[in-house]
């Protein structure tokens, strides 16, 4: 009898423990689908928002350029005027030195992605490294592995962001195709179609906390299904009061499909009905 | 026959082995493994085998090379205290050892079939990487055997006087060997997780001891020995704890609190540096990658930390509670009960701050109900400088109450032993403002060193301890010793001892999940992709099913060592007519 106490107690612990892991929020992490992308068709725009996408992606850049403090916050700061002052930066020896207005902080970005450890911001460094290695790892080596097209991409979008000149072009050849079975179809869930084109990096969806664009919460209400569509479509027609226009891509109507659109729709309708 | 000449030749060979990089393979990048390169047998692909053999493997692993550790110490104690019933109770853990060493070897054997069946394309690199160090590693293992035994069945044969030396010094070899070993294993591990002595492709360029000798090796080399420990304890205790409750006479339940007592301390010891551990292999994660770090701690895996939290406090809760239980054993115990409600609140807040989480995964309604994604009063407490506030409180509060259990036992006669204990309730009270202020302090330090404010907070937690057993020691000098009424105990406490290796082993289980998650999509980080269909990261309900399902068969398979170890103890009469 002992012995069937005791195994019926252990066996409750055990379940206990097991009931809590599947009462928690489950989400499943799948590798990082790799993006089809036809580079020779793209302008100078659709090099910024792809570089938007990679930033908040396959770049992984948010881990850390974020509000939490590991590295300075891009999405928030003036880069304009920080990649000036760093390059201005009596410590600052880099490849930028020398150079002026938008050349220069072209040059400063490759450098700060391909040699992160070439210009330390103080007080960002490595701990114990006196602001001389960067934490942050070279974007072209595994894990991150953008290629260069990619980096051109990112290099685009943070100085369309800084509002320079993008100084980088689209670059005539295509990356290497996917590999059999990794080329993106189209989503098929709403989470899926917000992941698909970084909505959440932005807008704070699926507890992304992001605040750069507005919030979406009770937005059913405001715009309707044809506002929101309208708002996807043509971001810059209405901008929400606090916001700066050209921050949103504005080439969805090429990028998506009209299911995935729909799906999109659907879910934020659905932001403005819980609750009601 | 010279030895000499022959003796430093091995020292070259080794030395050699050890610094010299591996020319065979030097220049040859990693595979590229395909899908195709992934078997299936049966339908089945290699992940659920792989992890349940593993992690079985580990489970008596961690057991097998604990328990020497341990008996190695009771048994000195018992030759220096001259007290036969150490030597008794240190065999008897022995035994327990020795009936789960033959089922280790044998799911390693299988571990190691399996990883050969299923990722061929990935063992071949890694046999390439690590090359000679596997036969180190079978010789080593050779060794563990040999001493085991020797250790094992010399016990009465090196019983007494010089011979009982010579029984401690194979016990420390037999430790120094396990350790080794363990060691040897964890640098796979690591590498796979941080490799070094390799280029970015893959190709060997350093030593075996560079190739070993990684960021992360030392870090989990320290957590795994400490947690080895903590484990093999809570695993006895859970068989002297079985046999408390089943026995016949009072000086079989005796013994059996006893072993109880011994293994629940044993436990506690292991336990109270192994968070200061886990923060160092941390720390050292995010030094090596803050990527890997973030997708620990911040990121899809944040929510395990929770459950952890969930594992540690009811750890700590069932020891403790064991621990008040055990002041009803002396008369003394009963002057410091009142204490007990206040180690319990502390205990509990610390608890509840530690399962705070900071960043939800939420559904939009409940963004909208909470305001935002974070809760305006209890989100502050999801940090890390209020979790490290409240597990040091956690852990203080539990010394408070062992050290209340050693107090119980014993009056202190030295003149000075009021200013002695004016200087421990001192050592606590500045102790815990230390801790808080430094929590605070944590909430207006940038986030790279939010971390490491949690050094002082350690540093004050292990000072206490270890000053106020220095204080109690010197105090309890020549002091008057009350009786241990062993066996004295409710039987309800006894199934506080069930409740440690059950939560050893799930959160063990779950440690590891995360531990191999955090290289995502790798194999081994930033060289070798995993082109599994498995190359993902499962939901933590799906990990959690499948740590029980290891943790039952582990239950079932220490069930069985129990009762090995029981039917060695079992001599059967001999028939009537029949001589003894």
């Amino acid at each position: 009898m002992t012995f069937v106490r005791v195994v019926v107690f252990s066996l409750a612990v055990l379940l206990s423990y097991t009931l809590f892991a599947n009462i928690v929020p489950q989400v499943q992490s799948s590798p990082p689908a790799e993006e089809t992308v036809d580079v020779a068709s793209l302008d100078v725009a659709g090099l910024v928002a792809w570089g938007e996408r990679l930033f908040g992606g396959k770049g992984t850049c948010t881990l850390c350029h974020n509000d939490r403090g590991r590295a300075p916050d891009l999405l928030a700061i003036d880069l304009g005027t920080e990649f000036a002052a760093r390059i201005a930066d009596p410590r600052y020896a880099g490849k930028a030195k020398g150079l002026e207005g938008a050349a220069a902080i072209g040059a400063y970005l490759r450098e700060s992605l391909l040699d992160p450890s070439a210009y330390v911001v103080p007080g960002f460094g490595k701990k114990g490294s006196n602001d001389s290695v960067s934490p942050m790892p070279v974007v072209s080596r595994a894990p991150i592995s953008l290629s260069e097209a990619e980096v051109d991409a990112v290099i685009a979008f943070l100085e369309d962001r800084a509002g320079v000149e993008v100084t980088v072009t689209p670059p005539a050849e295509a990356p290497p195709a996917p590999a059999e079975g990794e080329a993106e179809g189209p989503a098929e869930t709403a989470q899926a179609a917000i992941e698909k084109f970084g909505c959440a990096t932005c807008h704070d969806l699926f507890g992304s906390g992001a605040d750069v664009g507005p919030k979406l919460v009770g937005v059913g209400e405001r715009l309707g299904r044809d506002g929101i569509r309208r708002a996807i479509l043509e971001p810059n027609a209405e901008i929400a009061k606090g916001f700066e226009p050209d921050v949103m891509p504005g080439d969805f109507a090429e990028q998506m499909r009209v299911s995935e659109l729909e799906l999109i729709v659907d879910y934020l309708m659905s932001l403005g009905q819980g609750g009601q | 026959m010279r030895r000499g000449p022959l003796v430093v030749l091995l020292l070259a060979l080794a030395a050699a082995f050890l610094l010299l990089p591996d020319l065979a393979f030097a220049g040859e990048p990693a595979p590229v493994p395909s899908r195709a390169d992934y078997p299936t047998v049966g339908g089945m692909t290699g992940r659920p085998v792989v992890w349940a053999l593993a992690q079985m493997h580990l489970f008596l692993a961690a057991f097998v090379l604990a328990v020497p550790m341990f008996v190695l110490v009771i048994e000195l104690t018992g030759v220096l205290s001259e007290d036969a019933r150490y030597d008794s109770m240190a065999r008897e853990f022995m035994r327990i050892s020795m009936a789960a060493y033959a089922l280790t070897a044998l799911v390693g054997g299988g571990l190691t079939l399996a990883l050969f069946v299923f990722y061929p394309v990935v063992m071949d690199y890694l046999l390439r990487v690590f090359d000679g160090q596997v036969l180190v590693y079978a010789l080593l293992f050779g060794l563990e055997s040999v001493f085991l035994y020797l250790y094992y069945y010399s016990w009465d044969a090196l019983r007494f006087g010089n011979r009982k030396w010579f029984h401690l010094s194979l016990g420390l070899v037999l430790n120094a060997v396990g350790s080794t070993l363990m060691f040897v294993a964890n640098a796979w591990v690591t590498f796979m997780m941080a490799p070094s002595g390799v280029d970015s492709t893959g190709a060997v360029t350093g030593s075996i001891w560079q190739i070993m000798r990684g960021p992360l090796w030392n870090p989990l080399n320290l957590h795994r020995f400490l947690a080895n420990i903590a484990y093999g304890g809570a695993i006895v205790g859970a068989y002297a704890a079985y046999r408390f409750l089943s026995a016949r006479t009072a000086e079989e339940r005796a013994h059996y609190d006893w072993m109880g007592y011994t293994s629940n301390l044993i436990a506690v010891i292991g336990f109270l540096p192994l968070p200061f551990a886990g923060y160092w292999l941390m720390a050292e994660i995010y030094a090596y990658s803050q990527q890997m770090g973030i997708t620990a701690m911040g990121g899809i895996l944040a929510w395990l930390f929770i459950i952890q939290a969930v594992l540690i406090g009811s750890i700590l809760l069932a020891a403790n509670y064991y621990l008040w239980c055990g002041l009803g054993r002396t008369e003394g115990g009963r002057r410091y009960t009142p204490f007990v409600p206040f180690i319990a609140l502390v205990l509990v807040g610390g608890f509840l701050v530690w399962v705070t989480p900071h960043t939800l995964i939420l559904t939009p309604e409940e963004v909208r109900m909470l305001g935002g994604t974070r809760h305006k009063v209890l989100g502050p407490l999801g940090i890390m400088p209020a979790k490290n506030t409240a597990v040091n409180l956690m852990l203080l509060a539990t010394f408070v109450s062992f050290q209340l259990f050693r107090r119980a036992g014993r009056i202190a006669t030295v003149r000075w032993a009021w200013a002695g204990n004016a200087v421990i309730v001192a050592l606590y009270a500045v102790a815990v403002a230390n801790i808080v202020g430094a929590g605070l302090y944590g909430y207006v330090t940038p986030t790279v060193y939010k971390v490491g404010s949690s050094v002082p907070q350690v540093a004050t937690t292990l000072s206490v301890i270890v000053f106020s057993l220095l204080i109690d020691g010197a105090m309890n000098r020549g002091a008057v010793r009350r009786e241990v009424h062993w066996g004295r105990m409710a039987v309800r406490s006894q199934y506080a001892l069930f409740v440690l290796p059950v939560a050893f082993t799930w959160m063990m289980g779950l440690m590891g999940y995360i531990r191999s998650s955090v290289r995502t999509n790798w194999h081994v980080y930033t060289i070798m992709k995993d082109a599994s269909p498995d190359a993902y990261i499962p939901t933590i309900g799906d990990a959690g099913n499948a740590i029980t399902l290891v943790t039952v068969g582990f239950m079932a398979v220490i069930i069985f060592v129990f009762w090995l170890t029981q039917l060695g103890s079992i001599k059967q009469p001999a028939p009537s007519g029949l001589a003894e």
